[in-house]
């Protein structure tokens, strides 16, 4: 089957041709909000930062918000702040130009003169680069180009029975086709991080694999707590899974069995093809944030209890560990791995269903999250709001 | 007679998951490896959940996927329900530091 995609000037290439409207602060996310309103079509992304962050933190915030405004998926951004904010507008404007996105536009809410008035000149803007997205046509494009995004969540103990080796099954075959995808979830792998580091390309990427773990659990042994509670949570638990350790060994599975190129931290993007882990918690949306920032352009999420969420930029593929909780949440399920559980079906059936999926996914057929609105976005921050 | 349906992830496994409902006094035949193993089921199992195929005394490791899951808190008796009331994370404990 062929690829059609969107290449875009700098040599990267996107599956949606999307106008994204994006908050720099909490304080411009109303007229963010009020922008996309207008123009019915475009995306706004808001969140609760922007401010009073520091070093590693505010870089981290940043970097996130500019994986965003140049992503591939994105056609043209809008940047709104406020004007007075530390994560300013027009440096994220400039940094996303720099990183190759030719359609940035910025409001600065101070400037213009308060809501009303940034928000008909944003929507100008915004109604302007929804007319030039309609016309940029759908091109072939090569497997080599994409970055798939791995995730879990709301698991269960079928996860690591049918959706999460499925998910690796495709992934393998991504990596084999010269693609690249991200396994991340770095809480989630406490117990099966030998597994993956003894599938790294070399010596580096080993050791990097127990620091990043190693680094992760000294922050919680550091809060004197037990995981249990967090990690699994409740719902993982009532789903039959015990300890971090039996979940992790389920979660691993989403990264096949392929080698291990390298690892990255949050919101960075890969330098190497193939395999490629991301330093992210085990929050799904602080996660998949990271992996799309990074430049994922595809997600898959696997659900045992079953969950909603999307991303405003990338399409998001759910995987559903049960037929249960399939027709149960049908609203929000793409696929069923569950005739696995069952017998009905074999890891490597399902796992070709789902790169069938994947491939029309990417050329156009929009997911269950996509239709239904589902927009959800947090970055995951690593300092204090100061 | 009729066998609930469960699996044993790997043949190093002393626990074996139930991919349906099984009552207590269910019997379950399961395979490990090679061997076709047989067990009664002590309690109410949950879809998904776990239970002993053997005897695991109280801080023996606890094995699923081949791989160690956690330690048992109790003695554990085979067809007894494997969960948190009974096994112990062995990571990130910080309240044990």
């Amino acid at each position: 089957m062929k690829l059609m995609g969107y290449k875009r000037a700098n040599g990267t290439v996107g599956v949606r041709n999307h106008v994204l409207i994006l908050s720099t602060i909490v304080c411009a996310n109303h007229v963010a909000a009020g922008i996309e309103k207008q123009v019915p079509g475009s995306v706004s992304v808001t969140h609760q930062h922007g401010c009073a962050h520091v070093g590693a933190d505010y870089e981290q915030v940043l970097r996130t918000l500019v994986g965003f405004a140049a992503h591939p998926n994105v056609y043209a951004t809008l940047v709104v702040g406020l004007g007075c904010e530390e994560v300013e507008a027009e440096k994220v404007a400039e940094a996303a130009r720099k990183a190759g996105q030719q359609n940035v536009a910025v409001i600065i809410i101070q400037k213009e003169g308060g809501t009303l008035k940034a928000i008909a000149k944003g929507a100008g803007y915004a109604r302007e680069f929804m007319s030039q997205a309609s016309q940029v046509a759908r091109e072939e494009i090569r497997m080599e180009d994409i970055i798939l995004a791995t995730e879990c969540g709301g698991s269960d103990a079928c996860s690591g029975l049918s959706a999460n080796p499925s998910l690796g099954y495709c992934s393998d075959k991504m990596v084999e086709l010269g693609g690249t995808a991200i396994l991340a979830e770095t809480t989630e792998l406490f117990g099966a991080e030998h597994l993956l580091a003894d599938r790294a390309a070399d010596e580096t990427v080993r050791k990097r694999v127990y620091e990043v773990i190693n680094r992760m659990e000294k922050k919680i042994l550091d809060m004197g707590v037990d995981l249990r509670g967090a990690q699994p949570s409740p719902g993982n638990m009532e789903g039959g899974i015990t300890t971090i350790e039996e979940k992790s060994l389920g979660c691993v599975y989403k990264g096949g069995e392929s080698t291990l190129q390298e690892v990255i931290d949050y919101a960075y993007k890969p330098t190497k093809k193939g395999l490629v882990w991301m330093d992210t918690p085990g929050h799904d949306i602080e996660q998949l944030v990271g992996m799309v920032a990074g430049g994922a352009q595809v997600v898959i999420f696997t659900t045992g209890r079953g969950t909603p969420t999307g991303s405003p930029i990338a399409p998001v593929i759910k995987v559903a560990t049960n037929t249960y909780t399939y027709e149960n949440m049908i609203d929000n399920m793409d696929v069923n791995a569950g005739m696995i559980v069952t017998g009905d079906e074999t890891i490597a059936e399902v796992g070709e269903r789902l790169f069938t999926e994947m491939v029309e996914v990417m050329n156009g057929k929009l997911t269950k999250a996509e239709i239904l609105g589902h927009h959800e976005f947090g970055i995951n921050r690593i300092g204090p709001t100061v | 007679m009729l066998s609930y349906k469960a699996v044993m992830m790997s043949g190093r496994d002393n626990v074996a998951t139930a991919l349906e409902e099984i009552p207590a006094g269910g019997r379950v035949s399961v395979r490990k490896g090679e061997e076709q193993l047989g067990v009664e089921i002590k309690e109410h199992i949950p879809f998904g959940h776990k239970f002993a195929m053997e005897p695991i005394a109280a801080g023996t490791k606890v094995m699923k996927y081949g791989q160690v899951i956690g330690a048992a808190s109790q003695d554990i008796e085979p067809g007894r329900h494997v969960h948190t009331h009974n096994v112990e994370s062995l990571r990130g404990r910080g309240d044990k530091q």
